[in-house]
C-alpha cells in the first residue's frame, strides 16, 4: 500500500492577513506603551490596592451569589412553565414578563428604597396582632438589595433559557422515563434537565460574565464596594480616570477568564456520553468491575452477537 | 419452533385473561385513529400486530401504558381498569402516581429506544429500580448485570448509548425495561429503526423472553417473528381489526383481502 502525499492548497492571503493583523498589534501596544497619559505608573500602583482587590471581591460575590438565586429561580420557573398545573404556568409568565419588562437600574433603586416603602417587616395574622417584626433597614441592607435585585432579573432572562433547553430535549425521552413509573418531577430532575444542561451552559455563560458587568449598576441601591464604584471613587479622587479604568478592565478580564475556564468543565461534565464520546466504555466502580468480570470470565471472551 | 407451538397454544389457552380491550375508540380532534377495538391478551401468550402504517397499532399500545388517553372504551390490565377508577359508573381520572403505578407493571419498547444519552448502559438499566423501587444501588446493579448478560451485553455495561449500534442500544432498552419486573412488556416497532443485520440479535432476545413465559404485544413488520414466536395475530387497517386468530393460519392463509394484500407487499 502506498500511502497519499498530497501538497496541500496553499493560502497565501492567510500569511498576508496575519502580517496585517500583527502589524496593527504592534502599534497599538507601542502606542499604550509610548503615550504618557496612560499612565501605566498610577496603573500599576492600583492594580493590586486594598480598596480594588476588595471590590474584585465583592463583585465575585455579587455575580456569583445573584447567578445562584437567578439559577435556582430559573429552573423553578421553567418547572412551571411546562408544568400540567395552569396556575404555575401562569405565575412564571407574569413573572418573567415583569422582571424582563422592566429595566434592571429600576429594580436595584426599588430595593434600594424598600426601607423608605415598608420601615417595617412585620409578621402576624392579617387584621390581627403582630407576631414578629424587624427593621427592614437591617434585613435589607444595600448588599442583600444589590444581591435581590440582580438576582431576580437575572431568573426570567434565565428561565426562558432553561425552558428554551428543556425543550431541546427529545420527547421520547419523557416517554420512556414515565413508561418505566417515573414520576414526571422526578423525570424532569434526573432525565430531562441533565440533558437540557447541554444546551443551556453555553448561553448561561454569557449571562454570567454578563452579570459580572451588570454588577458595576449596583451604585443605583446604593452599594459603594464593587470594583467600578471603587476605581471610579479612586479616579476622581486622583483625577487620573484612565488608569483607574484600565485597573478595572484588567480585573474584569482576569475574572472573565476564569468563568470561561470553569464553563469549559462544566460544559465537558454535562456533554458527557454526548460530546466527544470516544469507543472505549467509561470506567467501572470496583463493585461493577468485581460483578461484571465473573460472567465474562465463565462464558469464555463474550461477543458482541446475541449469544443465548 | 413451529411444532412446539401447538403445545404452547393449549396452554396458554387455560391461562386467563391478562389484558382486555374491550371497544376502544382514539380520537385525535376529528381524526378517529381507533374506532372500536376488541382484543384480549392472555397470560404468558404473544400477540403481534401487524397492519400498514396509519392502522392506529402504535396508538393503540400507547393506550395501554397511558402514553396516550383513550377516548371511548375499557383496557384492563390484570383486571386494573388503565388510566381510571370507575364509581357507579362514573369514570374519574387517576392521578399521576396512580397512573405511574400502573405504568411500573408494564414495560415499553420504542422504535427509536430512547436510552437515556447521559446515563451509560448500567445506568440506564437501573434507574428506574433505584428511583421508582427504591432499590439499593448495589443490588438493583447486580439485577442489572444479570440482566445485561441476558441480552448479550454484559461487556457494553459501562458503554454510553451513543458508543453502542442501534442494535445494542434496543437491547439495552429491553433489559431497562425488564429491570421493573413488569408482568407485561409493550414493543412498538422495535426492529424498525434497525439496519438489517442487526434485527436479528434483538429478535433472538425477544424470543428468549417469550421462551421465558412473558406476555407480550408485540407491533411489527417481521412477519417470521409473528409466525415462529406469536401466539396470536392481530392484523389492523383504518383503526379496525380486521383479522385475528392463529398466526401461522393466517399468514398462510388470509381470509380478508385486505390482509391478503397487505401480506403480499411485505412477505
Amino acid at each position: 500500500m502506498e500511502l497519499i502525499d498530497a501538497v496541500p492548497v496553499r493560502h497565501p492571503w492567510r500569511w498576508v492577513g496575519a502580517a496585517v493583523i500583527l502589524l496593527v498589534l504592534v502599534l497599538v501596544i507601542q502606542s499604550m506603551t509610548t503615550n504618557p497619559k496612560f499612565y501605566w505608573g498610577t496603573f500599576r500602583t492600583y492594580l493590586f490596592d486594598v480598596l480594588v482587590i476588595q471590590g474584585v471581591g465583592w463583585t465575585l460575590i455579587l455575580t456569583v451569589t445573584s447567578m445562584v438565586i437567578a439559577i435556582v429561580l430559573a429552573i423553578l420557573l421553567a418547572f412551571m412553565r411546562q408544568s400540567d398545573n395552569p396556575l404555575f404556568r401562569y405565575v412564571s409568565w407574569v413573572w418573567v414578563w415583569f422582571f424582563r419588562g422592566t429595566p434592571v437600574y429600576t429594580q436595584l433603586l426599588f430595593w434600594g428604597s424598600v426601607g423608605a416603602l415598608y420601615p417595617k417587616i412585620i409578621v402576624g395574622v392579617p387584621f390581627g396582632p403582630e407576631l414578629f417584626s424587624w427593621d427592614t433597614a437591617t434585613v435589607i441592607n444595600a448588599t442583600v438589595a444589590a444581591i435581590v435585585g440582580l438576582g431576580l432579573n437575572e431568573s426570567a432572562y434565565l428561565a426562558e433559557i432553561f425552558r428554551a433547553g428543556l425543550k431541546s430535549v427529545d420527547n421520547g425521552q419523557m416517554e420512556a422515563a414515565e413508561a418505566l413509573g417515573m414520576r414526571r418531577s422526578k423525570v424532569m430532575w434526573r432525565i430531562i434537565l441533565p440533558q437540557a444542561m447541554r444546551v443551556i451552559i453555553p448561553p448561561t455563560g454569557n449571562e454570567t460574565i454578563g452579570m459580572l458587568k451588570t454588577t458595576s449598576l449596583v451604585l443605583a441601591v446604593p452599594f459603594t464596594l464593587d470594583l467600578t464604584f471603587v476605581t471610579n471613587a479612586l479616579a476622581s479622587r486622583t483625577f487620573l480616570p484612565i488608569p483607574l479604568l484600565m485597573v478595572a478592565a484588567f480585573w474584569y478580564l482576569v475574572i472573565t477568564s476564569v468563568l470561561m475556564v470553569g464553563q469549559y468543565y462544566i460544559e465537558r461534565h454535562f456533554g458527557k456520553g454526548v460530546d466527544n464520546v470516544t469507543k472505549a466504555p467509561v470506567k467501572a466502580t470496583a463493585a461493577v468491575a468485581a460483578a461484571h468480570a465473573k460472567p465474562v470470565e465463565t462464558s469464555g471472551g463474550t461477543t458482541e452477537g446475541g449469544q443465548s | 419452533m413451529t411444532e412446539t407451538a401447538p403445545l404452547k397454544e393449549q396452554a396458554t389457552a387455560r391461562t386467563k385473561p391478562l389484558v382486555e380491550i374491550q371497544g376502544v375508540h382514539k380520537l385525535f380532534g376529528d381524526h378517529h385513529v381507533l374506532k372500536g377495538i376488541d382484543m384480549t391478551v392472555r397470560q404468558g401468550e404473544v400477540s403481534v400486530i401487524i397492519g400498514p402504517s396509519g392502522s392506529g397499532k402504535s396508538t393503540l399500545l400507547r393506550c395501554i401504558n397511558l402514553l396516550e388517553t383513550i377516548s371511548a372504551g375499557r383496557i384492563y390490565v390484570h383486571d386494573d381498569l388503565i388510566g381510571y377508577h370507575e364509581v357507579n359508573g362514573k369514570l374519574h381520572d387517576l392521578n399521576a402516581k396512580q397512573i405511574a403505578a400502573q405504568r411500573r407493571e408494564i414495560g415499553m419498547v420504542f422504535q427509536r429506544f430512547n436510552l437515556f444519552p447521559h446515563k451509560t448502559a448500567l445506568q440506564n438499566v437501573i434507574e428506574a429500580p433505584t428511583q421508582v423501587k427504591r432499590q439499593s444501588k448495589s443490588a438493583a446493579k447486580l439485577k442489572a448485570l444479570e440482566l445485561l448478560e441476558m441480552v448479550g451485553l454484559s461487556d457494553r455495561a459501562n458503554f454510553y448509548p451513543s458508543q453502542l449500534s442501534g442494535g445494542q442500544q434496543q437491547r439495552v432498552a429491553i433489559a431497562r425495561a425488564l429491570a421493573m419486573e413488569p408482568e407485561l412488556m409493550l414493543f412498538d416497532e422495535p426492529t424498525s429503526a434497525l439496519d438489517p443485520e442487526l434485527v436479528g440479535d434483538v429478535l433472538e432476545v425477544m424470543k428468549n423472553l417469550a421462551k421465558s413465559g412473558m406476555t407480550m404485544i408485540v407491533v411489527t413488520h417481521e412477519i417470521g417473528f409473528a409466525r415462529e414466536v406469536g401466539d396470536t395475530l392481530t392484523f389492523m387497517d383504518g383503526g379496525v381489526v380486521v383479522e385475528s386468530g392463529n398466526p401461522r393460519d393466517i399468514i398462510a392463509n388470509p381470509q380478508h383481502h385486505r390482509t391478503q394484500e397487505f401480506l403480499s407487499r411485505v412477505l
